[in-house]
């Protein structure tokens, strides 16, 4: 049963008193979790562990319920040993690794205890595989007791892809395994872009801060840069004008759009139809571009700023970008109804990398590879932060969960950015664009949550009693959604990889961190 | 078919007239080449040296400023007194050594070509393999921008391919995290001699926004020896092909500034 003193809530971008959070019994926390997440009506924001003094490890879980708008926080202390959450609670399965990797503690009866980025522990002493400072750890290097997943049987073969792979992309690798050119099996491994960001964060905010999140995935600078912010304006209990925040949208959603707009270009270049894929490539440029009118930078770089935005946007700018989404929109218009109406695009599209909506639901994919698979979800409007308060983006899905799925809403997603940036360019509020965002809360802890273009972003901090970072936790869409890739792999045809693997275009170094 | 045709037709012919005819207009917000007026300076200041995120600004006399650490964010300039330090448009900042990366005050010295017997190789074919060992997407995706129609790198003979035996060089992005390291020396190991390496982004040349973390390498130099170092954070597409072209000697304008700058 459940007891509303074990529950603690709180909204996006809220900071509570770290005291505040119940620390369960471990069967209790346990039990929360199943019940929170059953039925799938909530998702698993984030699952982290926190080394106490005495090498016990407190595990904080931060459910979401997106009908409600809230944030559930509960904790568990553990030793080196806990019975794993994922025996009943499978959207743990990534974390569980994780906080295995990162201070020791073994998840029993884990289904696939292996690390996720290859990094020593980072409790003196203590690794849940038992490796000694000697033994080496690398990618590629399974610790004792693991191996990559096989598959045997007459005519099973193995294809292993990576880390550094033919195009211009980051690296990963990937084992797969056929019978022929089925695939029974996707494994990927990550970590080779492990760059220890987290570890770095500890102690701040300091003056490299912000550039670790403009940076933990590039390709998202105003998704994550957006999501610093908002930890730092709650834990300062500052609001940024308004004005801030709907040039933080519009920079937002000119992300989206960039990220869209290359990613329906790389589809149809994987599938061969250089129409679309080589109109699209330009146009990916047209959107950056759009950025950099604004900021200079065609990733968004310096205009996110705790406290509001570094650039404003005056009259004949705003009419300028206006002129530029117009003109660019009706290209990418062109460029992407091909798509819909070619047979043979359609023909490679549909039904290929089909991911089930129950496996969906089950794994927790976040973002536009989970929206097409028919999850109405999207923080915008679930858990709505900064502009988005105000003013809404209608929700696109689709219910396939194929490749053409994730290419028709990353469609119907361009279109409704588009008409937000209209929106907001016509109505810039009068405000100014910058507050100072003083002195963090102490022995606190918030959760900030935005939608950037892949998905649900969500930062966790936690303070000490000075008002410095004593924790900071970083959940990309990527770590949700790679298990996914593996998913829509299944009984697919090897040669479909590239055009799945784009369709997820999912982040390595995000990932990675 | 004929919606193709249509589509291809209203698309139009976007490929940039430079470097025969005019660069494309940058925006003006657009964070070229650093200057610093160090005549504007206080007395005993070290504002712009201390909000550095990654210390690529020193006072210590003199003042210097290393591109090859640089983020070209504003930071420094937010933090300075007087106005002493502003970017300009100008996108041209390949160099060929790391120490021409440090600006005290003397012009930018812009990437000499190959010597004469690589450009007789490379002129007019360079076969580029990319590794980002550690790149956070945003130099990859400034890239591989080279190959799409606007940029069309493939009318200057360079391509990107997929193996590393195929190739002449590499183009590599990323701080070289720990776990890049192997692979990207067995890259390397795998390219035929001679062969030639591009440190792309201010990661690539200094380990950039994670210079002296652990778990990277700050940086290619030390991992692979590097030809031509092209900063940024990341570079502008303008950049990086200002400097492949550089390398090849088709582009020699010395350091002149840009005319109308």
């Amino acid at each position: 049963m459940t007891q509303v003193a074990e529950q603690l809530t709180t909204t996006n971008g809220c900071p509570l008193p770290l005291a505040d959070v119940p620390v369960l019994p471990f069967d209790a926390f346990a039990e929360q979790l199943v019940e929170q997440l059953q039925g799938n009506s909530s998702g698993l924001s984030a699952l982290f562990g926190v080394p106490r003094s005495d090498l016990s490890v407190r595990l904080y879980a931060v459910t979401n319920r997106a009908t409600a708008g809230l944030f559930t926080v509960m904790a568990a202390d553990v030793g080196d040993r806990y019975p794993s959450l994922t025996v009943n609670t499978p959207q743990a399965h990534w974390f569980e690794r994780e906080i295995a990797e990162q201070w020791g503690v073994v998840p029993e009866g884990h289904p696939w205890l292996k690390p996720i980025r290859f990094h020593r522990s980072y409790a003196d002493g203590r690794d849940a595989w038992g490796r000694s400072p000697d033994d080496e750890v690398l990618p590629g290097v399974q610790p004792a007791g693991t191996d990559y997943f096989k598959v045997r049987g007459e005519e099973v073969h193995e294809v292993a892809v990576g880390p550094v792979h033919a195009g211009v992309i980051e690296p990963g690798h990937f084992r797969f395994q056929c019978h022929g050119e089925n695939v029974f099996s996707l494994e990927i491994e990550l970590g080779f872009q492990h760059r220890g960001i987290e570890r770095q964060l500890i102690g701040g905010p300091d003056k490299r801060s912000l550039h670790f999140m403009e940076t933990l995935a590039g390709d998202t600078s105003v998704g994550h840069g957006t999501a610093y912010c908002q930890i730092r304006e709650g834990l300062a209990d500052v609001e940024a004008p308004l004005r801030a925040h709907a040039i933080r949208g519009i920079a937002m959603e000119l992300e989206r759009l960039a990220n869209h707009t290359g990613d329906l270009g790389a589809l149809a270049q994987d599938i061969g139809f250089l129409p679309t894929a080589s109109f699209c490539g330009r146009l990916r440029g047209d959107w950056l571009n759009a950025t950099a009118l604004i900021c200079g930078n065609r990733f968004g770089r310096s205009l996110v700023r705790p406290g509001g935005v570094r650039f404003d946007i005056d009259a004949s700018m705003a009419h300028e970008l206006q002129r530029r989404v117009e003109s660019a929109f009706r290209d990418v218009s062109g460029a992407a109804n091909l798509l819909w109406n070619t047979p043979t695009v359609m023909a490679r599209f549909e039904d290929c990398g089909e991911v089930p909506r129950h496996v969906a639901d089950d794994l927790g994919l976040v973002g536009m590879a989970g929206r097409a698979c028919g999850i109405d979800r999207d923080a915008r409007r679930d858990f709505p932060f900064g502009i988005y308060r105000f003013h809404q983006i209608p929700v696109s899905t689709w219910h396939t969960g194929d490749v053409f799925a994730r290419a028709y809403v990353r469609w119907l997603e361009i279109q409704r950015s588009v008409r937000f940036i209209r929106d907001q360019l016509r109505s810039l509020p009068g405000t100014d664009i910058q507050r100072d965002a003083g002195p963090l809360r102490p022995d606190s802890l918030i959760v900030s949550v935005t939608e950037g273009w892949r998905g649900e972003i969500c930062h966790v901090a936690l303070t000490d009693s000075d008002g410095r970072f004593s924790h900071y936790k970083v959940v990309d869409p990527s770590f949700h959604n790679w298990i996914g890739l593996a998913m829509a792999l299944r009984n697919q045809e090897i040669s479909d990889f590239p055009v799945n693997n784009k369709s997820f275009n999912l982040s390595y170094c995000g990932h990675d961190l | 078919m004929l919606k193709v045709l249509y589509e291809r037709h209203s698309q139009g012919h976007r490929t940039m007239a430079w470097p025969d005819g005019d660069p494309p207009k940058l925006p003006d917000r657009y964070r070229g080449l650093p200057v610093i007026d160090a005549s504007k300076c206080p007395e005993g200041c070290r504002e712009c040296a201390e909000a550095c995120p990654t210390d690529a600004i020193t006072v210590n006399g003199s003042m210097k400023l290393d591109l090859g650490r640089c983020l070209f964010c504003t930071d420094c300039i937010d933090a300075c007194p007087e106005e002493a330090i502003e970017y300009t448009q100008d996108f041209r900042q390949a160099v060929r050594t790391r120490e021409d990366l440090v600006l005290d005050g003397e012009a930018l010295r812009l990437a000499d070509s190959l010597d004469e017997k690589s450009r007789k190789l490379f002129g007019h074919s360079l076969q580029l393999r990319q590794v980002s060992a550690g790149g956070c997407n945003a130099c990859e995706a400034d890239i591989n921008v080279l190959g799409t129609i606007v940029f069309d790198l493939g009318r200057f003979g360079i391509h990107l391919v997929a193996s590393p035996r195929h190739a002449d060089g590499l183009i590599i992005t990323g701080p070289v995290t720990d776990n890049m390291k192997l692979a990207l020396k067995k890259t390397y190991n795998a390219i035929p001699a001679p062969k030639i390496v591009i440190a792309v982004g201010a990661c690539a040349i200094s380990g950039g926004p994670f210079v002296d973390n652990p778990v990277q390498n700050n940086g290619v130099d030390g991992v692979v020896p590097v030809d031509l170092y092209i900063p940024g954070c990341p570079p502008h597409p303008m950049t990086i092909l200002d400097g492949l072209l550089r390398l090849l000697g088709r582009i020699e304008d010395g350091s002149q500034p840009l005319a109308g700058k």
